[in-house]
Parts: C-alpha cells; structure tokens; sequence
C-alpha cells in the first residue's frame, strides 16, 4: 500500500504555512519533525480536561491525569514491542535517556582500563557523556570506522570489541542516513560479553522498532522526532538490567519510603522519573504513536525509500560533478535523510538562498563534528524527509538549488 | 531576490570567491583559531607585528561566503595599523554588527568611532537583517580581538 501524502500534508497545519506567498517546504525532519492536528489536540485536551498531578491524586481527576500517562507508556511499549511496560522510562530528551545509561549503567560497570566501542557515525549525545564519564573513570573509547560509502566497516570489529564492556551506536545515521546492522553488531557484541545500546532518535520515526528482534540491551529514542512534542524522550532497557541499576536523579516519584536515614527506590519504570513529569508531552507522544500506526511504519518506510531514490536521482542528474552526496548509494540501505556539498556554495549559503523560496534544510556539522572530520568537511547540506513530503518537495528543492548554482557558480 | 541581494552584494563574493590574504605565517607570529559553534565555521587568524604595528596577516580555516568575506576584507583593513588602530575598527565595525544598536537608533553610527571609515566592509551591513549570519560576519574580527588580547597579555607577563 502507498500512503496518501495530498491527505496527510492536510493533518500537518504548519504545511498549509505560506511565508511571502510561497507555501513551506519543510526538508528537515531529521532536525525535528512536525506535528499533526491529532498531537495537539491530545495535548491540549489534557490541559483543557484533565490536568493533575499524576500518581498521587486521590480524586478522579488525577486518576485520569495518571490513566493519560500510563496510557502512553503502553502505547510506547507495544509500539517497541517491549516486553513490558515496566521496561519503559520517559526522560526529557534522547539526550537525557543517553546521560541516564552513562550515568547509572556507565558509572557501575565501567572503570579504569575498561573500554567501550562507539561508530564515527555517532550524534554528540552518544558521544559526550561517555566522554564525561571517561575523563573520570579513565576508561577507554574505541571507534568503528566507517568506509567511502558510510557503511560500518567492521573488519576489525572482532579486536574493537574484544575487552570491551559497551557498545552503543546510532541504529541509524543523522548525517548519512546509513542503517547500521543492528543484529549482527547486537549479537557478535553479546557474545563477547558486551552490553548494547542502540540509539534510535532516527531510527524509531522511519522504521518498524522491535527491541526484542533487535536483540540490545537499551534503547533510546526522542519523540519530536517522530511527530510528538518536543520535551519528551524514552529509554527502554531490558528489565534485568534496568532492576540492577542504581537511580538518576533523586525526588519525588523515584522513591518508596524516606526517611532521615535514606531512601529506597520505586518499582520500575518510576525509579528513574524523579519529579513531576512531562504528562501533556506523553499524551502528545501517545497521539503521534497512533498516527504512525494509522499510517503503517512499514509504508512510511517504503514512502522514504521511493522519495529518497528519487531525490537522489535527481539530485544526481541535475548538478552532476557539483554536487557531492554523502553515505550509501542504495535508497533501501538508508534512511530519507541526503547529506551533500555543493561545489563552490558553502552549506550556510545554500541553506539561506533556500529559505528565500521558504524550503527549509539544514546546514552544518548536525551534531556530529567526529564525523565531519572523517569526511573532511566543515559542514554539509542535508534534506530530510518524512511521510508528509512527496516529489514535489524534491521538485522545488532541485529548483531551489539551481538558484543557489546561478548565484555561487560563476 | 531583492534581499539576497542586499545580503549576497557582488563585493562580498568576490572576497569569497578569491579570498586576500589566506594562508598561514611561521611563528614567532602569533595563532589564534575561532569557532562557530553553530555551523561549524572554523578560522585561524595569524598575526604577526613590528613595532605595534600588525604587519601581516593571514587567514586559514573554512566556512561560508559571509564568514569568508568578512576575514578577507578584514585583513585588507587591519594589515599595517597599529594596535589601538586595529581596536578602533574592530570596535566599529562590530558596532555595525550589533542588531540592537541599529534598531534602536536607526542609524549605524551612534557616533563613538566618527573616524573610522569601514569602506567595502560596509557591504555587510545586510548581514544584519539576518540575526544566524552576523555569527558568520563576525567570527574572524572575534578571532582578531582574542588574539590581540593574548598577544597583549605575553607583553605584560615579558
């Protein structure tokens, strides 16, 4: 089945957006995605009707407020096929969920002449907090290289891995689009003994999530990425491993009993949700989650690889030596996410003459300076995509990129 | 394309297209590197001095036209000032940069540096209207004045 993007554009109000007459092309979804009518509205709803503080309410109103909450944390586990939902913790960001693993996970296993393994395709959020952590316990991080076509190039995985207690690697790229082979890094790295996380920020919004067909040991993901609001992010973990961890931060919700001698911690998930948390943003996230449902995660996919192919294609025919795109040549080895230079127009540039035809992409280093170093760049363009572009997007994006030639090429 | 062209003005791309003064210089001249965080702009200002005077000036490192331009021009202005020379014109183009000077007064001068002519560098005055690029416009003259204050800061511990 294809998706009907004419429809679906419909449930996206900031696409009905004209900005000098000219209608929003919107070609950075890999930044943050935007949100249909039906995230909103589950938001507002819950401020409208039902805010309360969840968990603690003795009244109706608060048990609705806690049946929104928890009602997401199901829509989350099913979505990820988690085991349960005690497996599911909602943090403020991927970020967050990263830092909460480094911190609790890191701080217990990793030590003095210890190592973990990191790709070169990584996002700062796996890359500094393992790097703040380092500085302290003195363990060492070791990298996957990538190859010409930003694939893994994993013919010294075997002696990276060796030794080492973590791998942690982006299940998808942000700046290449590569998908990496979860399973097989997932269980070569098992069977040495390592634990596994997956970060799945680009992953989860563009491809079907199934933690226990993955086969890692964490997961995180953020929700703006994938239709929800921005303010919320997840961290599963198999439970296990979760049950075994000490807290993150300390509050309220985290705890079972205080006293002036201590504390102990709360079941799982509410262990690591010190404080009050992000109740309106759950809501939203669980919207979005039925969304993407609706729409189907294998169509969505199938939709980005088609797009992709063709912006590619185009990309490619158009402007020939000029331009120059980054990672895996076949649209079904990445994602919908295109990183390029342009020959004589810096990123910055190119960005700025787009945004006077309001077709909005990214420019820069993404959040992944390590790896513009292996590509030798300073920075780069990158479009991406989503389910609510279709071919006319491209369209105007290669229109738009000729204006961009005429001015900087001479 | 009106306003790209009050932002893309043919001097700008020109010093972008052939940069003056790019390169590096050998110490004793002095080095220093700036960043913008935000896209990833990198420069490398070498200045070397004689008597006070900055006596060359070299530009390395990469980033985009606006970035690029401002250096370039900046190496054609500052090359053979003095110290307080070069202040002087930092001083004002950066006033030039300052989004709230010129809405607030209108003007572009509020009269503190009347003496200094900024020439071509008045090209990117349209930098202005975009609040990301005045970051681009004013990463090098940033780089120039750490540099100055480093350079400053060894004579005194001398």
């Amino acid at each position: 089945m294809t998706i009907d993007v004419t429809e679906i554009k419909k449930d996206f109000p900031v696409l009905q957006r004209h900005i000098n007459g000219k209608r929003l092309i919107y070609l950075d979804s890999a930044n943050t995605s935007q949100k249909p009518v039906s995230v909103m509205d589950a938001m507002e709803d819950y401020y409208r009707q039902f805010n309360a503080n969840v968990h603690r309410g003795s009244y109706q109103l608060a048990n609705e407020a806690t049946a929104i909450l928890e009602g997401s944390r199901d829509k989350v586990t099913s979505f990820i096929n988690a085991n349960s939902r005690q497996e599911v913790v909602f943090t403020k960001n991927a970020t967050e969920a990263m830092n909460l693993i480094s911190n609790t996970w890191g701080r217990e296993h990793l030590s003095d002449g210890d190592a973990i393994v990191l790709t070169e395709l990584e996002h700062h959020a796996n890359i500094v907090p393992w790097q703040m952590l380092a500085s302290e316990k003195n363990f060492e991080i070791r990298w996957i290289k990538i190859d010409d076509n930003g694939h893994l190039d994993l013919s010294d995985f075997d002696q990276l891995i060796d030794g080492a207690k973590l791998l942690s690697f982006a299940a998808m790229s942000n700046v290449l689009g590569t998908f990496t082979p979860v399973r097989e890094l997932t269980s070569r790295a098992q069977e040495m003994g390592l634990t596994v996380h997956a970060d799945a920020s680009q992953y989860t919004p563009h491809s079907k999530t199934d933690v226990q067909e993955m086969g890692i040991d964490f997961l995180t993901f953020t929700g703006h990425k994938l239709l929800g609001p921005m303010g919320i992010g997840v961290l599963w973990g198999k439970q296990n491993l979760l049950e075994s961890m000490p807290p993150f931060l300390g509050g309220g919700e985290m705890i079972l009993n205080v006293t002036k001698e201590g504390f102990s911690t709360n079941e799982l998930p509410w262990k690591f949700e010190a404080g009050t948390p992000m109740v309106a943003e759950a809501a939203g996230l669980g919207a979005a989650i039925d969304y993407l449902s609706n729409v189907g995660m294998e169509e969505i996919r199938n939709h980005e690889i088609v797009l992709t192919g063709y912006a590619l294609e185009r990309l490619n025919s158009e402007f020939g030596e000029t331009i120059s795109i980054f990672g895996p040549r076949d649209p079904s080895e990445r994602g919908g996410v295109i990183s390029f230079t342009f020959d004589g127009a810096h990123p910055h540039d190119i960005s700025q003459v787009l945004d006077e035809e309001n077709i909005c992409i990214r420019a820069g280093h993404h959040c992944a300076k390590p790896l513009m170093q292996v590509l030798n760049v300073g920075a780069t363009s990158r479009v991406s995509m989503y389910l609510y572009n279709d071919h006319s997007d491209i369209d105007a994006l290669v229109s738009g990129l000729h204006k961009v030639r005429d001015l900087f090429v001479p | 394309m009106s306003s790209l062209d009050d932002l893309y003005k043919e001097i700008i791309l020109d010093h972008y297209r052939s940069p003056r003064n790019q390169g590096e210089l050998e110490p004793p001249a002095h080095r220093c590197e700036g960043f913008n965080p935000l896209c990833g702009d990198e420069v490398i200002v070498f200045v070397s001095l004689i008597d006070q005077k900055i006596d060359e000036i070299k530009i390395g490192g990469q980033g985009c036209s606006i970035s690029q331009a401002s250096a370039s021009m900046m190496t054609e202005i500052i090359k053979g000032k003095s110290i307080s020379e070069a202040e002087e014109i930092i001083h004002a183009f950066k006033e030039m940069m300052d989004i709230y000077e010129s809405e607030l007064s209108g003007e572009e001068t509020d009269g503190a540096s009347p003496s200094v002519d900024l020439g071509d560098l008045e090209a990117l005055q349209g930098v202005v209207k975009y609040p990301v690029r005045i970051k681009c416009a004013t990463l090098a003259w940033n780089t120039l004045t750490q540099s100055i204050n480093e350079i400053q800061n060894i004579d005194d511990s001398l």
